[in-house]
């Protein structure tokens, strides 16, 4: 468990989030390599299933990085969102995973540090949470090879 | 159409707790469009399921299949193919939609993944109401098109009630009043007289009475 990396995956909207995440590089900033990236045209675009599907491919955690409220290119495509991240929320609330493991989070493609403070916020938070209820048994297993590996 | 609403998931999961293989057959017919049983929600419902197994130990097989329709025998017959192989059926149609796939599939339990609400219309995009109560014999012609069973909350054929207080029901301030719509259209339409005309106490006979209703077409019969 000491050795548990969780994998975190987020869904970026290419108009904000997936410009300050490059904006993050080019400043050199340091984030966890815990964050994987999917770029999506509009936050709009993300539908309860990709973040179902994200976590029954073995996500401990996922986030939906979209344009600060107001500022969407596609008008309202990050409002749907919100809705849509709050409904599967409640649906893995019921499902036994947690719906703290799922999250919207809005910012410009100007704020590359915030891109960089919200995969460290999301990294600690599902650090804490620990492995997905889905892959507990086999995420020890997984620590435990990784441990002979390196010894 | 009728609307219907997905059941919890913990219902659902409880119903299915003893099987390891199910089908989760939706429609696409009404529940496709009032987003309870189409092919989004089967996929949606399926990964919850397959989540929710998963983190109690208990891997679950899922099937997922949308009918074209499941108040159609044809439309069932494919599921034939590969229904013997699974433990239960959980149908997302309608409880019509349901009961057939009961009738036509006997070796395996077949659940209710939807609680069938009304027959209604989208009102707009995630809201519906409801417009019918299938009373078996229609009055819409002589009250502005707006049915007093279904609009009333007392379905009552004289109305209004003492209880409609600025257009709306005593029932639920949120509800419409039903008489206060149908005064409004018909005053819309110059047709005012109408409600001098005092309507006769309804037969309700082509209602609920003398049990499950049955419609026959001998001309359409093969």
């Amino acid at each position: 468990m000491e050795n548990y990396e969780p994998t975190v995956v987020a869904f970026c909207c290419h108009f904000c989030a997936y410009t300050a995440a490059d904006l993050a590089g080019t400043m050199r900033l340091q984030y966890p390599t815990n964050i994987r990236i999917v770029r999506i045209p509009c936050t709009g675009k993300v539908d309860v299933r990709f973040l179902l599907e994200a976590f029954e491919k073995g996500a401990d955690g996922v986030y939906v990085a979209g344009c600060l409220e107001g500022d969407c290119h596609f008008l309202k495509g990050n409002f749907r969102a919100k809705k849509r991240v709050a409904l599967a929320k409640r649906i893995l609330e019921d499902a036994g995973i947690g719906g703290e493991r799922l999250e919207m989070f809005n910012m410009s493609a100007a704020m590359g540090p915030r891109f960089a403070e919200v995969a460290r916020e999301m990294t600690e938070r599902i650090r804490k949470l620990g492995p997905s209820p889905i892959k507990r048994p086999k995420s020890t297993a997984h620590s435990a090879e990784r441990k002979e590996h390196r010894v | 159409m009728i609307i219907a609403e997905g059941k919890p998931i913990k219902e659902i999961l409880a119903m299915i707790d003893d099987y390891d293989k199910i089908i989760v057959a939706g429609c696409k017919g009404c529940v496709t469009v009032c987003s309870a049983g189409g092919q989004k929600e089967v996929e949606i419902l399926s990964s919850a399921l397959r989540l929710a197994r998963k983190a109690q130990g208990k891997a679950l097989d899922i099937k997922e299949v949308t009918l074209e329709r499941q108040c159609d025998t044809e439309y069932l017959e494919p599921m034939r193919e590969y229904a013997d192989q699974y433990q239960a059926i959980l149908s997302l149609a309608c409880g019509a939609g349901i009961q057939f796939v009961a009738e036509k599939f006997r070796k395996q339990p077949v659940l209710p993944g939807v609680n069938t609400q009304f027959i209604g219309v989208t009102e707009e995009q995630g809201v519906w109401t409801e417009r019918c109560q299938s009373c078996g014999n229609c009055l819409l012609h002589q009250t502005g098109g707006i049915c007093p069973v279904t609009r009333c909350s007392k379905s009552l054929f004289n109305g209004p009630c003492g209880g409609s207080k600025a257009g709306k029901c005593e029932i639920d301030p949120q509800i419409d009043c039903g008489w206060q719509l149908i005064y409004e259209r018909l005053k819309e339409l110059g047709l005012l007289a109408k409600l001098e005309v005092v309507l006769p106490i309804k037969d309700w006979s082509t209602s609920r009475d003398g049990g499950p209703r049955k419609r026959i077409r001998e001309d359409l019969k093969i």
